[in-house]
């Protein structure tokens, strides 16, 4: 029987109630959230169940909502079942002062840069990683420039003398 | 007889028995930017770490700030041995979130452009690999139709290597006749120097020896690695975005998925052949079927999207409407839809994804990138450990890593 958007929602239901929540359809991928506590026992139910079989992680990423008060960072997991070719999208938030999530790295190797990469660029601390540390940007960083409180600079400013750079 | 050391090392500490090697982060073994801190015995390779991130470039940064026409330059600069896919992934992507649809001819063209960035893609790849195991002149003697393919580039959108190519809704200008002329060139050429190329390595056993049996890495790993492309099909898994997941027409070609066995350097080398062989027979089918257009939709080359598409410039300059949208779009005052969305494209080596959400603002509010070998490249310790140094840059060239696209 084909997989359908249905039936992994319903049996995510009946595997974790109302632990799993806030299911919707977006272009086409079925995506839901899960408190951050149990995001280890969502993912490994979604790769040991023989009927679905998400094995392989295609992206894991963050996002800064500065607005959402005790949520504002998120971590999205894409998955894909590759053999009934359909992907889901699952993501657990957290609150910016206390940012443990756990990893994914034992059950997906791919996990391990990219968790380096949301810690490099939104300070989410993922327990149990092997070797969390800035992975693109210099070790010497001292901030998470990812987060919406970092803003870009300014294109206009006139305080900065550059002179290699058209500026002064 | 005793072993001696020349060297008395104080009471109770541990010599060290294998030597720290550091390669990179320029090294003309690499072919980009890339450090390797190398445990070696001898000549074996016990462990290494990769270091990466010195062309780092905070695209996902700077993309919060552009609107979508603005983002495509971006791209470019990711994997830029196949630019113009990089671009067409952005513009699918864009297209499929505002809900746009395109004529079957700018489809059909785009498919056109994207195989010929795949074959000049793996060309650089494979002849890489050959210059790595000591045999140059494939790699100059193929260079020759890389440069038609970037002489087709440039009659489309004017540059070469970073191409900008397409713009939301289809092509900045129709094809011109120089530019098919051109395209019927490589077709009748190009076979027969891949023939010749194939020849000179696929059954060298120079070559062979070299490449059989290093790096190789087994499905299962791969794909919890998460691999994609011709490294994770040489390992013997067809999951191919063009087939699984068809963008631009892709359902309308009919073209054969090559798979490896074992995922080592030579599997990796055969699938990216063999797939130059898919990427011909698709531009000629592509390339059949605009031929068949008549009348008005033969001169099709963009999709009705006053939004999106910049108008005529003498419309500009003589048309209210036209000038109004001009200065919309270049402004970047167009507001984008709420929503996310989640796009793949087949790139050059592999799963090339935009993950964009929008708040309902005029520039992306999170666009995230998911680039093939900046994930595939965590393996890298696990193909080349307890392998010769030397087949650690094969298999490093073989993985085809882009710096741009891993650091973004």
């Amino acid at each position: 029987m084909a997989l359908s958007n249905e039936t992994i929602q319903n049996q995510l239901i009946e595997k974790f109630g109302d632990q799993v929540l806030n299911f919707s359809t977006v272009s086409g991928i079925l995506s839901f959230e899960s408190s951050k506590e149990i995001n280890l026992k969502v993912l490994q139910y979604l790769y040991e169940e023989p009927s679905l079989a998400f094995t392989f992680l295609t992206d894991l990423c963050g996002v800064n909502y500065p607005d959402n008060m005790g949520a504002e960072l998120v971590v999205v997991y894409h998955l894909h079942n590759f053999s009934e070719n359909i992907r889901l999208r699952y993501s657990v938030s957290t609150s910016i002062n206390e940012t443990a999530v756990f990893t994914a790295s034992k059950l997906f190797e791919s996990a391990n840069w990219m968790e380096r990469e949301t810690y490099d660029f939104f300070g989410i601390n993922f327990i149990g990683h092997p070797n969390l540390k800035r992975i693109l940007n210099v070790d010497e960083m001292d901030y998470f420039p990812l987060r919406k409180e970092y803003p870009l600079e300014d294109q206009t400013r006139i305080d900065k003398d550059d002179e290699m750079f058209g500026r002064g | 007889m005793e072993h001696q050391t020349h060297i008395t090392l104080p009471k109770g500490s541990i010599e060290k028995t294998t030597t720290t090697l550091n390669i990179g982060p320029t090294h003309p073994a690499t072919h980009g930017v890339f450090q390797n801190i190398m445990e070696v015995d001898g000549e074996r390779v016990v462990s290494t770490e990769q270091t990466v991130g010195y062309i780092h470039r905070a695209f996902e940064k700077l993309a919060e700030r552009r609107p979508l026409y603005q983002i495509t330059p971006i791209t470019d600069r990711l994997n830029y041995c196949s630019s113009p896919i990089n671009n067409m992934g952005w513009h699918i992507t864009c297209e499929r979130f505002l809900k746009l649809d395109l004529p079957k001819r700018v489809d059909y063209l785009r498919v056109i452009i994207m195989e010929l960035a795949r074959i000049s893609d793996h060309l650089i790849c494979n002849s890489i690999v050959g210059v790595d195991t000591g045999a140059y002149t494939g790699f100059l003697y193929v260079m020759q139709y890389r440069e038609l393919i970037y002489e087709i580039y440039e009659e489309v959108c004017g540059s070469r290597l970073t191409t900008n190519i397409g713009r939301i809704g289809g092509f900045e200008r129709n094809f011109t006749n120089t530019a098919f002329t051109k395209l019927e060139k490589f077709l009748n050429e190009y076979p027969k120097v891949l023939k010749e190329f194939e020849n000179l390595f696929a059954r060298n056993r120079i070559f062979m020896e070299r490449t059989k049996g290093t790096g190789g890495i087994s499905a299962e790993r791969a794909l919890n690695y998460g691999f994609t492309g011709p490294n994770l099909r040489a390992a013997g898994v067809d999951y191919d975005v063009r087939v699984q997941q068809p963008y631009s027409s892709y359902q309308d070609f009919d073209f054969k998925v090559p798979v490896g066995t074992t995922g080592d350097n030579y599997d990796r080398f055969l699938v990216r052949n063999a797939e130059m062989y898919e990427s011909i027979s698709i531009i000629k089918q592509a390339y059949q079927k605009i031929q068949e257009f008549k009348g008005a939709e033969a001169e099709v080359y963009h999709a009705d999207v006053p939004e999106y598409y910049l108008p005529k410039k003498e419309d500009v300059y003589t048309k209210m409407e036209a000038l109004i949208w001009h200065f919309k779009i270049i402004m970047g005052e167009i507001n984008l839809p709420k929503g996310q969305i989640y796009s793949a494209v087949e790139g050059g080596n592999g799963e090339l994804g935009f993950y964009l959400i929008s708040d309902g603002g005029r520039t992306p509010f999170r666009l995230h990138f998911r680039r093939p070998c900046f994930i595939y490249y965590q393996a890298f310790e696990e193909l080349i450990k307890g392998g010769m140094l030397s087949d650690a840059v094969v298999t490093m060239s073989s993985l085809n890593l882009i710096a741009g696209e891993l650091d973004a």
